[in-house]
């Protein structure tokens, strides 16, 4: 089983899709013959040529239209935002059109397409290049909502992405894109919309995150080990449809829950999150739900490390977690 | 009223219109060099969708005022342009709409009933009540669907049009709007992406030379609209858009040729909102009745008529029964569309996936097991 990184991953999946099915197209800026600024779509271009691997007009709202013009038509488009903060010119399109084209035409018209875009601080990019816009789409009726961990889950999600009916908006935390490298098997893999996946089990408190928060959550998890703490840590993976079985089934376990993003607090999707778990699981509760996220404040330069909601962060909030007495 | 003639020059059809504006139909009823020459029988078949577009369009209105439907969006005044790039695209072809163009999904076929549905929002409503009344679609009739964002739908079409053209078909894809919609993003974005990927669309510009309240002149300060074609590299083309045969023979040929691989086209059809924006609109409040007047003048069906008469191919007789005809079946219609029940409750939850996510299912049941609302419109 060859060893890939995120990048390698997406691009491996991109490619079979391709291979499989005439109607998958590619499209972005800089995605054809450089392969994109992150070079995910390399090689794209050379085995499938320009009229599936297109660099358009560099124009966001021109990429999200024609995507979803030929998605009504009825192929596959994969447009790819360069960064997820530059995608709100195309904000319109995606959230007045592409979401809502089955639903407004009665199912005349359906809209399959993936939204790729990297996401995420941590990489020096500062506001505009480090931003997690991931909720705005999730209040949105008509989107599905991704963002992979890890390799392994980067390729069987995109492929399960690019197969289904509805517009799949596919977030890559582009400060892992080649941080890990683990197997991935070769060939087709596809793994289903709407399951999270418990990556380590404990019985004190449950911690949610998602896309490359996951690693700091499960730093942290371990860290408190040392002091006898025992963390179960949920990967999300896909946002929207949420896991909601798995979220519900281990607070019931543990009574306790810190959620971890890096988008803004104030209606971050921490707070829909904490809105379920207390609906759902309110008896069971041991202890306040904590948000462990991103300020609300812009996304800032030189300050991100203290922006961001790492292992220093989150290890205080399991410890007061369990700790809480009422 | 006096100042706004002071600031604001009247629109007529001479000040608007130059030399290089396409025209067939001459004040007499004669057709001009640029005439289609097309069977007299199709020049009667676009007459007749013509009038029955505009006899539909006033009693919707009229059954707006009465409260009986909530809302309408007409094309008084735009039948020419609407029905002549309608009849200029062949079977294959593809239309995206405005708002205003059901008359152009009414010529493709769709049944009178179906849309007559739309307006109600009934079960059988082919957006199922999902949408406001005019927000119609059908994909049956190669005809887009409407959404109320301006200008949303014209990348849409370049898209859709270079899909067809990657899957090795001849369609061709048109696009209408309003001049209005020349000011937004996506109208220099598709034009901009049509021409560099050479997708066989048409740009439909129905310069009406009002944006609701908002004249033409204000929207641009290019000379006309089609000049914005150049910055693209798209070909644009003026025409007489009260002209159905003028209208006719340039959507035509764009259409050809987009058909033929040598890329878009952009048509401004000059023409005249004469109702109100829609129903909710009350033009008096920022436009003077003389204008309007004027613009009667150039009336679409009128001078088609003229010419048809011309060729003594229409008369009285059948303009009487085509219009009692037409208001009969619409009658029948809406008679129809007024008994049919709403939607069903659990349907406000289907389509927003191809499958019922759990959080649907839990907000479908909370709403079947819920109290109902007092006040149904």
């Amino acid at each position: 089983m060859p060893e890939m990184n995120l990048v390698q991953a997406v691009n491996d999946a991109l490619r079979i899709a391709m291979r499989h099915d005439d109607d998958v197209v590619v499209l972005g800026e800089d995605v054809g013959k450089v392969g994109g600024v992150f070079r995910v779509t390399q090689g794209l271009f050379d085995e499938f040529g320009e009229d599936r691997v297109i660099d358009t007009p560099l124009s966001e709202g021109g990429i999200i239209g024609t995507a979803i013009g030929m998605a009504l038509y009825g192929m596959k488009p994969v447009p790819e935002i360069q960064f997820a903060d530059f995608i709100f010119p195309a904000f319109d399109q995606i959230v007045s059109e592409a979401a809502k084209y089955r639903y407004r035409s009665g199912g005349e018209y359906t809209c399959p397409m993936v939204i790729r875009t990297p996401v995420g601080g941590g990489i020096r990019g500062g506001h505009y290049h480090s931003q997690s816009p991931e909720s705005l789409f999730i209040h949105t009726a008509g989107l599905k909502v991704v963002c992979p961990s890890n390799p392994y889950d980067a390729k069987g999600l995109l492929t399960a992405s690019i197969k289904d009916p509805d517009p799949v908006l596919f977030f890559e935390p582009k400060r892992i894109y080649r941080a890990v490298k683990m197997d991935v098997p070769e060939g087709d893999l596809e793994l289903p919309l709407g399951k999270a996946k418990v990556v380590r089990e404990g019985e004190d408190v449950t911690v949610i995150a998602w896309g490359a928060m996951l690693f700091e959550a499960l730093a942290s998890a371990e860290e408190v080990e040392a002091d006898g703490l025992s963390c179960e840590v949920l990967d999300l993976r896909t946002l929207w449809p949420v896991d909601i079985d798995t979220i519900v089934e281990s607070v019931k376990k543990t009574g306790r829950v810190v959620i971890v993003h890096e988008a803004p607090k104030a209606c971050g999707f921490g707070a829909e999150l904490l809105s379920m778990v207390t609906e759902k699981c309110f008896v069971h509760l041991e202890a306040p739900p904590v948000r462990v996220t991103g300020f609300d404040t812009p996304f800032p330069y030189t300050l991100e490390m203290e922006y961001l909601p790492l292992q220093h962060r989150i290890t205080p909030a399991l410890r007061e977690t369990v700790a809480y007495e009422p | 009223m006096q100042t706004q003639e002071q600031v604001v020059p009247i629109r007529t059809p001479e000040s608007s219109y130059g030399d290089e504006v396409v025209t067939v139909i001459a004040k007499d009823g004669s057709a001009g060099p640029a005439d289609p020459k097309l069977p007299v029988e199709q020049v009667v078949d676009f007459y007749e969708a013509m009038v029955r577009t505009r006899t539909i369009d006033v009693q919707l209105e009229r059954l707006q005022r009465q409260g009986r439907i909530g809302f309408h969006i007409g094309s008084l005044g735009e039948e020419a342009s609407i029905l002549g790039s309608a009849a200029a695209m062949r079977p294959q072809d593809w239309i995206f709409p405005c708002y205003r163009e059901f008359g152009a999904l009414l010529y493709r076929g769709m049944p009178l009933q179906t849309y007559v549905d739309n307006m109600f929002g009934n079960a059988d409503d082919i957006v199922k009540g999902r949408q406001m009344p005019d927000h119609y679609t059908g994909r049956a009739f190669r005809f887009g669907s409407v959404s109320s964002p301006i200008g949303t739908q014209m990348t849409q079409a370049v898209g859709f049009a270079w899909a067809a053209q990657k899957k090795g078909t001849d369609e061709v894809t048109s696009v209408f709007f309003g001049e209005g919609a020349t000011s937004s993003a996506e109208f220099h974005t598709g034009m901009n992406f049509a021409g560099v990927m050479k997708a066989p669309v048409v740009f439909l510009c129905r310069n009406n030379h009002w944006a609701i309240s908002v004249p033409s002149e204000k929207q641009t300060a290019s000379k006309t609209f089609a000049d914005k074609g150049i910055a693209y590299g798209v070909p644009a083309v003026r025409v007489d858009g009260n002209d159905v045969l003028a209208t006719y023979k340039v959507v035509r040929e764009c259409v050809e040729r987009a058909a033929r691989g040598e890329g878009p086209a952009l048509v401004e059809m000059l023409t005249y909102r004469v109702g109100g924006h829609s129903t909710s609109d009350d033009p008096r409040a920022y436009r003077v009745q003389d204008e309007v007047e004027q613009w009667r003048r150039t009336d679409p069906i009128v001078r088609l008529r003229r010419h048809l008469e011309t060729k003594g191919a229409w008369d009285d007789a059948r303009e009487e029964e085509l219009t009692k005809s037409t208001e009969a079946k619409l009658k029948a219609c809406i008679v129809a569309a007024e008994k049919k029940p709403k939607p069903a409750l659990g349907t406000m939850f289907d389509g927003v996936f191809a499958e019922r996510p759990w959080h649907l299912e839990e907000q479908a049941a909370e709403l079947l097991n819920g109290p109902r609302a007092k006040d149904h419109h």
